[in-house]
């Protein structure tokens, strides 16, 4: 299992771990993780799962693909450090990763 | 897009009595009449990607399933928005264009523009605003006795908001209204009933009142003043924008897009859920019990209502879809209000549920890169409005059949007559 921490923008801190090969939207509504909405329910096509991917970490991410970086630009909260959750592999290295969720989700 | 003509209201067949192949889902009486879900069932069990070779606005392709119509909306590559995104095309003598119907690069740009405005961050610095006035309408509302829900409460309401978010001027707020439906309810768009000449007027009076404007927020940016932060003002002060005005196809395209969608969608959900909890009793009871059920009802009643019943594309290349061969430059239409009732990815799909599993997943908004803007603004005028509703009320009941709209895109009510009981001390 692999841990990670989903900070909410209250500051609220959720620890979890999640499974190899299952995407980061799912390991947040598994765990109730407020702030995720998730309405499309992983197909990259609402933007309502965004997070933004702690500096030390993003290279471990890696860069959203065009489709992905098009759903993001409608949110105008975006910034170099966001990610959707559902286009989001967990893999072994991302063990410890910190995750913040946006105030709101559009 | 004015009341049902009765002239035109001869009763439809059953649907499991016509040739499949002649289906015509695009048949305003389909939804004026309210006979569209059996229609719809048909097809999506039986031919649920549905070509039609003949119908007035042409050949076309439906779209019936949940899955398929995310598998389009999604894949604008290969699915074009342009030239236009309801089934039937402008009269070229009144030629429209907007940034729904673009690709990118051009959309993203001229939504990017204007998105801000209707912002989860901004909306909540307007929460108290909207709640103080649809107090003031419900407060105004007369009880124990028959009025007309929709023009007295969803425009009401809906016209102030638009009002709001282009700073328009209040007292002339019904123009809004006016326009909105003259935009979308031309026979050769929607099958609607606005007339040529009345529906020219109506937009060339937009134009001219929004270009004054424009104007005038142009002359108050240029004065040294702070822009001022609505829709208009950030058209005009925006690099990619500025020049909309010198572009009338553009402009007015625009300006009917952010009327349309920040009216009819959110006008015809209140009806509708009325309408809802009217008819289902034992949900209204679940919501007064537990009031912290409203914002899943809310998302609850936008896919029972799906206020616009479908988006266009046009294929950018052969492409298969459920078996079908769909051709290059080959009309396809997403019926949203079909797919929000497919029992292959939503349970029960004809009941309102207003505690479902999942509510916010439904094909209201779209997905993928057109996806409304507006729609936390919908729902939070949704949500404000039944918290207010609850503590005021202990029922509203509707008296009758509600009038419906005749068109394949707006789906809605032009009047729903409704009786209201106070609430008891």
């Amino acid at each position: 299992m692999i841990d990670l921490t989903f900070v909410e923008h209250n500051g609220e801190h959720h620890r979890v771990s999640a499974k190899q090969g299952t995407n980061l939207m799912q390991v947040a509504v598994d765990n109730a993780i407020p702030g995720i909405d998730a309405d499309c329910g992983g197909s990259c096509a609402c933007g309502t799962c965004h997070v933004r991917v702690s500096q030390q970490w993003l290279d471990k991410v890696g860069a959203p693909s065009e489709s992905e970086a098009l759903m993001l630009e409608m949110t105008p909260e975006h910034d170099a450090r966001s990610r959707l959750a559902c286009q989001v592999t967990i893999q072994p290295e991302m063990s410890g990763m910190i995750v913040d969720i946006p105030e709101f989700q559009m | 897009m004015t009341s049902q003509t009765s002239q035109e209201n001869n009763m439809l067949p059953d649907p499991y009595s016509v040739p499949l192949e002649s289906i015509n889902l695009s048949d305003p009486n389909l939804y004026s009449q309210n006979r569209w879900e059996d229609y719809f069932r048909r097809v999506r069990d039986e031919d649920p990607v549905h070509y039609l070779k003949e119908s007035p606005f042409g050949p076309f392709w439906s779209v019936t399933r949940f899955e398929d119509i995310v598998a389009v909306d999604t894949n604008h590559v290969d699915f074009s928005s342009e030239p236009w995104i309801m089934i039937g095309d402008p009269d070229p003598t009144l030629p429209l264009e907007n940034f729904i119907s673009m690709d990118p690069p051009k959309h993203d740009d001229q939504r990017a523009a204007v998105q801000s405005v209707v912002a989860p961050r901004n909306l909540a610095a307007m929460e108290d605003l909207i709640r103080e006035r649809i107090a003031t309408i419900l407060d105004k509302l007369p009880v124990n006795e028959s009025f007309d829900w929709v023009s007295n409460v969803s425009i009401e309401l809906t016209s102030q908001m638009l009002a709001t978010i282009f700073d328009f001027p209040y007292e002339d707020r019904h123009k809004l209204v006016y326009w909105s439906e003259m935009a979308t309810g031309a026979p050769e768009l929607s099958g609607g009933t606005a007339l040529p000449e009345e529906r020219f007027a109506a937009l060339q009076d937009m134009v001219t009142t929004f270009a004054g404007l424009w104007e005038q927020k142009s002359a108050s940016r240029k004065a040294g003043n702070p822009v001022g932060f609505d829709l208009i003002s950030l058209l005009e002060s925006n690099e990619d924008t500025r020049d909309m005005i010198t572009r009338p196809a553009e402009f007015m395209g625009n300006l009917g897009l952010l009327i349309v969608g920040g009216n009819d969608t959110t006008r015809h959900s209140i009806s509708g859920s009325v309408l809802a909890m009217d008819r289902f009793p034992e949900e209204f009871e679940k919501l007064c019990a537990n009031p912290k059920l409203i914002p899943s009802m809310v998302s609850e009643i936008i896919r029972w209502q799906t206020p616009l019943s479908h988006m266009r594309r046009v294929a950018n290349c052969d492409i298969e879809l459920g078996g079908k061969l769909i051709k290059k430059g080959d009309k396809v239409v997403m019926w949203y209000i079909s797919g929000n009732r497919d029992d292959r990815v939503i349970d029960n799909p004809n009941q309102v549920i207003i505690d479902r599993a999942k509510a916010r997943h439904h094909l209201s908004f779209g997905f993928g890169i057109h996806r409304c803007m507006g729609n936390r603004l919908g729902e939070m005028q949704l949500r404000i409005t039944w918290e207010e509703i609850l503590k005021r009320f202990d029922k509203i009941e509707v008296l009758e059949e509600p009038e419906r709209v005749r068109s394949n895109f707006v789906s809605g009510y032009t009047s729903m007559q409704v009786k209201l009981r106070p609430k008891s001390r």
